[in-house]
């Protein structure tokens, strides 16, 4: 795989949590300003590449490059800039005790970028979440309103790379739809590059022209959005996982 | 059996006076599978586990009619209550992780509720508890019974829990949103499991989730539900023809493989909904 040209490059990922391979052997590329979808089922390794890809877990052999640059175990402070990721459950991933206001400004402190009392209102806007938020607790708002302040959490620094982890799995499907076209608005906006993780094809189709299948710690299927839904898939797992998705799509 | 409600209202109370979950819902329910749809805070769940008078306590319920097999719910005493719950209506959540004991075998919590409502010995109970995995289609029913709750995977979880509720032999399963814990593949195995039974066995069923072309595969009839109201109720096979703008909205919302959209369909919500159904 040519690396220069892609901006994030994962080669021969190898994650083991004690006798357990969980990732075995995975590798792709994505180049800057696209999305790249992660599909699988539970257990199949599609969290695990992601928490590496974060450095939320330091434990992997293999190669992970940002940019060219071979990303070193322990991730630095300049990489968090850059990268940021947005987890499933909203209601998980705030703190309870932190008003929305304090959880926009901790990012900020972490990365010495001054000017939290301009960038709150701002970041709050570009997730069209109202100002009078800003000083609400995690419990007072809907899961809607929740995914997008950890959305604008995660925007807050201006990175260039968004690590999505199931972000409209736990939301109705009526604000799930406002979450997705809210992340393709931004991506557009941002120019970001995406890597969404998700068991729900049409979910990972509809954000990322490219897709990676997942089973049992290998990508058994690299394709894109077009091909799957056409249905040119060649893996059994990924035609299975098709005819489900499409049986049950229809009432 | 039949299930009927009327008039329904469950509200709780707050310090700006008491909030109004579920309003005015009437439904009645025969020898069928009825699928309950809305969204979080829709009151399909509390509408449901009102028949079983399983509600928080700060519940304060009112109903014209609330009855299970012409037993009124509002008025039956614990004792009665208990004798409806598990042994005619059994009731399945979502996540079997939540839901089992933990420290007890998946054969003995089977067990445990074949006994409870039968005159029968351990041995019996067992020999039940390893037939009624097989039912439930799990290929080695032996190893699974001596399997504690963590040993299993979500898929088997929910089979053991299934199992249990089927042991005192229910007129009626009251089913919670009970693949939304599990993988696609999983999810459609289950579902189909319990309609196979449900109908093999000639029990009712409720079914209460967020998915509305899902329940629409799984049942004959659907009522949608939205902010406490029911607004519309259909044919599953005429979803299609849904003219509520919620529901037309709830599946207008939904990415999809086969129709590509460039950009989701979002709902703007009309106050009138929360008048429901005129």
């Amino acid at each position: 795989m040519d690396g220069r040209c892609q901006l994030i490059v994962v080669d021969n990922l190898v994650i083991r949590f004690g006798r357990v391979e969980a990732v075995s052997g995975v590798s792709f590329a994505v180049a800057r300003g696209t999305a790249w979808g992660i599909v699988g089922e539970s257990g199949s390794g599609k969290s695990t590449v992601l928490r590496a890809l974060a450095g939320l877990n330091e434990d992997w052999s293999g190669h992970m490059r940002l940019d060219g640059a071979e990303l070193p175990r322990r991730r630095t402070r300049a990489f968090f800039r850059r990268v940021q990721m947005v987890f499933q459950d909203p209601y998980g991933s705030l703190h309870p005790r932190q008003t929305v206001d304090r959880a926009l400004a901790e990012p900020l402190v972490a990365q010495g970028i001054g000017g939290a009392d301009a960038a709150i209102p701002r970041a709050l806007d570009e997730v069209a979440l109202p100002q009078a938020v800003r000083f609400r607790y995690p419990h007072q708002l809907s899961g809607g309103q929740r995914q997008r302040v950890a959305i604008a959490r995660a925007l807050i620094t201006s990175p260039e790379i968004l690590l999505l982890d199931e972000p409209t799995s736990a939301l109705d499907v009526s604000v799930q739809a406002e979450v997705l076209n809210l992340l393709s608005d931004l991506q557009r906006e941002r120019n970001l590059t995406y890597i969404m993780v998700s068991h729900n094809l049409a979910v990972v189709a509809h954000l990322c022209p490219m897709i990676a299948v997942m089973q049992g710690g290998k990508v058994v299927e690299t394709l894109s959005a077009e091909a799957l839904r056409a249905g040119r898939t060649t893996h059994p797992h990924t035609a299975e996982l098709r005819a489900l998705s499409t049986e049950l799509e229809e009432p | 059996m039949k299930v009927e409600i009327a008039n329904l209202s469950i509200a709780f109370p707050t310090p700006r006076g008491p909030s109004l979950a579920v309003r005015g819902v009437s439904l009645t329910l025969g020898s069928e599978k009825l699928g309950i749809v809305g969204e979080s805070g829709s009151g399909k769940s509390l509408t449901a586990r009102s028949l079983l008078k399983l509600l928080p306590p700060e519940a304060r319920v009112s109903a014209d009619r609330l009855a299970f097999d012409g037993i009124d719910v509002l008025t039956a005493s614990e004792r009665q209550m208990r004798a409806i719950r598990g042994k005619r209506a059994g009731l399945i959540m979502q996540d079997p992780k939540f839901s089992l004991n933990p420290v007890m075998t998946a054969g003995e919590q089977i067990a445990e509720s074949w006994r409870l409502h039968r005159r029968t010995t351990r041995r019996e109970a067992r020999q039940a508890a390893l037939d009624l995995l097989a039912q439930v289609q799990i290929r080695d029913p032996a190893r699974v019974a001596d399997a504690y709750p963590h040993e299993l995977s979500g898929g088997m979880g929910q089979r053991v829990m299934i199992a249990m509720m089927m042991a005192p032999d229910p007129e009626l399963l009251i089913a919670d949103e009970p693949t939304s814990a599990l993988d696609a593949t999983v999810q459609a195995e289950i579902l189909r499991l319990m309609e196979n039974l449900v109908s093999s066995r000639g029990m009712s069923l409720i079914l209460i989730s967020h998915d509305l072309p899902l329940v629409s595969h799984f049942c004959d009839r659907v009522v949608v539900m939205y902010a406490g109201r029911v607004v519309e109720e259909l044919k599953a096979a005429g979803l299609a023809r849904a003219e509520h703008p919620y529901t037309r909205g709830l599946l207008a919302c939904l990415p999809t493989l086969s129709h590509p959209q460039a950009r989701l369909t979002t709902m703007t919500r009309d106050p009138a909904w929360m008048d429901g159904v005129s």
